[in-house]
């Protein structure tokens, strides 16, 4: 059943017309998946979609169409005998354009499907999988939980090189605002007081939550990716309330805290090259203490870039050029 | 014993729960169907973390409940909240 | 007692998805966002049934991260930027 509502969700939020509804599906869509990855017995997936799909990048989406959304009915009113500017909020489809396309990728997406049933149906009854081999290592990984253990120790190199993205999309973020100073970026929450007391009140909790998940990763489900979600999203809660606590870094700061991830895992790297040891050799010793180590880097990277990426979203309030003067970018 | 007050704490739960679903589209404006929302919904949230509370395996299973318990209350309210201010000024303008 | 659970997570999952219809039917956005209150409570609701079921602590974190972001996701949509009162 929670198939069916997955499709359905995914249908609707990529043929409706209107941003904002394909925000809140989107959202709820992200929720929907955490609750099928929960049916299935894999909670790591689970918090890491609520966490990011849902919460940093469909929050991300649905605050972009709200603010669109304003600024419309802003100018609306600003021309009241203007033409209605619904444009930006609502992409029309054009159904008979669009028959031929869709037809198309259906018949593609039908297709994938089919053979990927077929390679499931086909697959021997028990597969072993690569899971005995982890099991069998996993006392020396410095982890206890196996996914943790994969992430962190055996396949250390796809993490580093996963940071390594979520770097350069920082960057990106940051090179498309044309000003470099976040502090445009500042916005008041009208002083609403549930807002703020709120915020208030869930901010310990939500640190809580977040060290809990980094902490418990060696154990079991968490670890450094969802704990960073948790508090990005407590970043995010921050910059909405009005706090100037993720504006208010200076640039330098800024830079470095998003490279202590990548730089963790560049440290740990390049250690055991002296003793002669290979790139990322994790010695079994300290394994427990350098995985700790890394999480910690990596989660102030991840919770820094995806609060940084909320906040770039939306372009900074340009004033308003007079008309026959071209755009000095 | 416990099963069973667990069992009927669950029922009232999803009753209440079924009832803010049936109001949300029984009701004929945006504000009475968040009310009846938001009170059925946490009235019937709050049963059935009660049942499940009865059923927990070890006190710190309880704990973490209630503790999700508070913050529903906490995360719902101010939800409700805005979505109400929103809901009323947006009609006024400005 | 498991299958009383079973039932009590489906129809917690039913109204879930009958909630999501209001989300389609509108008419103001405000209707719309009722999916965060829905999922912060229903949906919470459901979790946490599923983590009994499951006999999984973990689960129960990930009913702490719903809620957190189905409020996260109200506060984007109700609060306003500068320009406006």
């Amino acid at each position: 059943m929670v198939v069916a509502i997955l499709v359905w969700l995914a249908a609707w939020a990529l043929f409706t017309g209107r941003v904002f509804r394909s925000g809140v599906l989107f959202i709820a869509f992200g929720l929907t998946m955490a609750i099928a990855w929960v049916r299935l017995g894999a909670p790591d997936i689970a918090l890491a979609e609520a966490a990011i799909g849902a919460g940093v990048i469909g929050v991300s989406i649905l605050h972009a169409a709200v603010q669109m959304a304003d600024r419309e009915r802003r100018e609306q009113r600003a021309r009241p005998d203007g033409p209605p500017v619904e444009a930006r909020t609502t992409v029309p489809p054009r159904w008979s354009r669009l028959r031929g396309r869709t037809l198309a990728s259906l018949v593609a997406a039908g297709a994938l499907g089919g053979i990927l049933v077929g390679a499931v149906w086909r697959l021997p009854e028990a597969p072993a999988g690569l899971g005995p081999l982890v099991d069998a290592r996993l006392s020396e990984s410095g982890a206890s939980h196996p996914v943790t253990a994969v992430l962190l120790n055996f396949r250390a190199y796809d993490t580093w090189l996963e940071i390594g993205v979520l770097l350069l999309t920082a960057l990106a973020a940051l090179a498309v605002r044309r000003e470099t100073d976040l502090r445009t970026a500042i916005r008041s929450a009208g002083g609403d007081p549930l807002v703020a007391s709120f915020t208030g009140q869930a901010v310990p909790v939500v640190i809580l939550t977040g060290v809990l998940l980094l902490s418990v990763g060696t154990f079991g489900p968490g670890g450094a990716f969802q704990a960073g979600a948790m508090l990005g999203a407590l970043g995010v809660l921050l910059y909405l309330a009005g706090h100037r606590a993720v504006t208010a870094i200076p640039g330098t700061t800024l830079r470095l805290w998003l490279m202590l991830g990548i730089v963790a895992f560049l440290i740990a790297a390049v250690a055991p090259l002296p003793a002669g040891d290979p790139l990322l050799r994790i010695p079994s010793g300290r394994a427990t203490a350098t995985i700790l180590a890394i999480e910690v880097a990596v989660t102030a990277s991840i919770a820094l870039t995806l609060a940084l990426l909320f906040v770039t979203a939306i372009p900074p309030r340009d004033p308003p050029m007079p008309p026959g003067r071209s755009d000095r970018a | 014993m416990r099963d069973a007050s667990a069992l009927v704490l669950l029922v009232a739960g999803a009753a209440f729960v079924g009832a803010g679903t049936v109001g949300l589209f029984r009701f004929p404006d945006v504000l009475s169907r968040l009310h009846a929302l938001a009170k059925a919904d946490n009235l019937g949230f709050g049963l059935i973390v009660a049942g499940l509370v009865v059923r927990a395996d070890s006190p710190a299973t309880a704990v973490k409940l209630v503790l999700i318990w508070l913050l529903v209350l906490l995360a719902s309210t101010t939800s409700a909240y805005l979505i109400a201010h929103r809901a009323l000024h947006r009609d006024g303008g400005a | 007692m498991d299958v009383a659970l079973q039932i009590v997570a489906l129809f917690l999952l039913v109204n879930l998805s009958v909630g999501l219809v209001r989300v389609l039917l509108g008419p103001t956005s405000e209707d719309r966002m009722v999916a965060t209150l829905l999922f912060g409570t229903t949906g919470v609701a459901l979790i946490l049934v599923l983590a009994d079921l499951q006999d999984s602590a973990p689960v129960r974190d990930v009913a702490l991260v719903f809620v957190v972001l189905a409020a996260l996701a109200t506060i984007a949509f109700g609060t306003r930027g500068p320009s406006r009162g």
